[in-house]
């Protein structure tokens, strides 16, 4: 990976195999990011941080398993690559997923249950406290979202809804949210995760 | 749309919000959810499937969500008869079967047909030129509802009325059942001349283009100013192979329905599966070449040309 002075632009990547990746690139442009698609080996080994967006979790496991993407994107993690799923990035980053037909990226040690409200006409809009943003509450917006149900030792709870049921999740580097926050206008996460790709990229530099 | 869900677009309407679940705490049934949805479904193949063992065919190939119907468009035209929602039974079976969403059809006006799927908790209501038509005037008032509607079009004007009507989602016509891309493509480049024709004008003139497309005229401002609808828009009624989806991605659509063109093929799972990877990689075109290998034969179909006009199903609701 290239390593970058501090004033270049941090180079944030939306896997774009299938979901609402565009909405993710115009959020990280407006929180300061240079933000590119993400669908072949050579554009994910090109990013300092990436974006797993919403879609189903179901095609889009099979897409990274059938453009061999599955293997270099979890050696990434491993080797300590920012990443932020939001509901079905969020059930493919966690270690534990109930119910999916296929082995999920994992990384983030929680487990997440899929369609937790039920169906499309369950989905709602909610006000939530997240924690580390300041200001008001995040409008958050739950589509056939899952819910985090068990997380392990380390992994802090970044917001919960009113029952308990934790609904975003940070593990270091990564970060999980099971609602959408692409399709709000508010950029104050995606401020956050371009906060930590940029931390991230200044550790990996020599001093 | 993708930063603000609220610009202009229909608000959910009457019982938006008020059947909301307790349990989350949150309103349901809003726009933003509604329109949402379709968001999460970009990039990705819808498929039509008549029985639980398609479904699960379409969801390990790879579908981002299945279309449950009695027959598939091209049995319909060959069949004949009067094409109604689904039975009841059968859409409980492929709800039980998959985990992606499941779409529904109804008739075009039948909004008893649309409030058994929506007590049934299908994800989204196609208020469908597919099946005969209910109403020869009028749509399905469709903001009421809880689950989203899908509804066709053929050109801008029609994709308008649509969205003034409450659909979350538009998907160009098509001629459904024919494994004939030409009318997709006509729709699609018919749709997006619209818009870049709007594009075009000063503002003063919107007026005069909303009466000339039979559409509300602050839908028309909305899309000048997006360059795009308000809600997502895919392609249906023809394609058959993973070329066809690609190009009708490379004509600006943001996902593609796929009806008789999978189960009417020699080898549904390895089509199925070709169309949804040449949906992702739509403009690599070595990818293209190499999904597009050992498909066997493609749904044989039939030109478009060759059917009477009054047999064509794009015509039905305006």
């Amino acid at each position: 990976m290239a390593i970058a002075p501090p004033t270049s632009p941090i180079h944030v990547g939306v896997l774009a195999l299938q979901g609402d990746f565009e909405e993710h690139a115009l959020m990280l442009r407006a929180a300061g990011a240079m933000a590119t698609e993400v669908r072949t080996l050579d554009q994910l080994n090109a990013v300092d941080g990436l974006v797993i967006p919403g879609g189903e979790s179901t095609t889009i496991a099979r897409l990274l398993i059938a453009f061999d993407l599955m293997e270099p994107l979890r050696a990434r993690i491993a080797a300590g690559l920012p990443v932020w799923g939001t509901c079905a990035g969020a059930i493919l980053l966690a270690a534990r997923v109930p119910g999916l037909d296929r082995p999920s990226v994992g990384g983030l040690d929680m487990t997440v249950e899929r369609n937790a409200f039920g169906t499309q006409v369950d989905s709602f809009e909610t006000d939530l406290a997240i924690e580390g943003l300041e200001g008001d509450p995040f409008h958050a917006v739950f589509i056939r979202a899952p819910v985090i149900t068990e997380v392990g030792p380390g992994v802090e709870t970044l917001a919960a809804l009113e029952d308990g049921r934790i609904v975003a999740a940070r593990d270091g580097q990564l970060m999980a949210t099971c609602f959408h926050p692409e399709i709000t206008a508010d950029a104050r996460l995606h401020a956050l995760f371009v906060s930590l790709v940029r931390e991230a990229v200044r550790e990996g530099q020599p001093a | 749309m993708t930063t603000d869900g609220s610009n202009g677009t229909p608000q959910s309407g009457p019982t938006g919000g008020d059947n909301g679940h307790a349990a989350a705490g949150g309103e349901t049934a809003t726009w933003r959810v509604k329109a949402g949805l379709a968001q999460m479904l970009k990039g990705g193949v819808i498929m039509d499937v008549t029985t639980a063992q398609e479904a699960k065919i379409a969801e390990e190939a790879g579908a981002v969500s299945v279309m449950a119907l009695e027959r598939v468009p091209s049995d319909i035209r060959k069949d004949g008869g009067v094409a109604r929602m689904s039975a009841v039974e059968k859409l409980v079976e492929i709800q039980e079967a998959v985990t992606i969403p499941v779409m529904a059809k109804a008739r075009i006006g039948h909004f008893v047909e649309a409030q058994i799927l929506d007590a049934l908790g299908i994800d989204y209501i196609d208020e469908s030129e597919v099946l005969t038509p209910a109403d020869d005037q009028n749509h399905i008032d469709k903001s009421g509802f809880r689950a989203p509607f899908v509804c066709g079009c053929r050109d801008l004007g029609e994709a308008l009325r649509r969205i003034a009507e409450g659909a979350a989602m538009i998907r160009t016509k098509g001629e459904a059942g024919t494994g004939d891309i030409v009318e997709a493509v006509r729709h699609m480049r018919q749709l997006w001349g619209g818009i870049r024709s709007l594009q075009n004008m000063a503002d003063d003139e919107l007026p005069t283009a909303a009466k000339n497309l039979q559409a509300p005229l602050d839908l028309v401002r909305e899309v000048k100013q997006l360059g795009r609808l308000p809600v997502v828009n895919f392609s249906a009624g023809g394609v058959a192979t993973p070329a066809d989806a690609a190009l009708m991605m490379q004509l600006g659509a943001e996902g593609v329905f796929v009806g008789s063109g999978i189960f009417k093929s020699d080898n549904p799972p390895a089509v199925a599966e070709a169309i949804v990877k040449a949906v992702t990689h739509y403009e690599d075109p070595t990818i293209l070449a190499d999904v597009s290998r050992g498909l066997g034969d493609p749904m044989r179909g039939q030109s478009v040309a060759s059917i009477p006009v009054e047999a064509q199903l794009a015509g039905r609701g305006n």
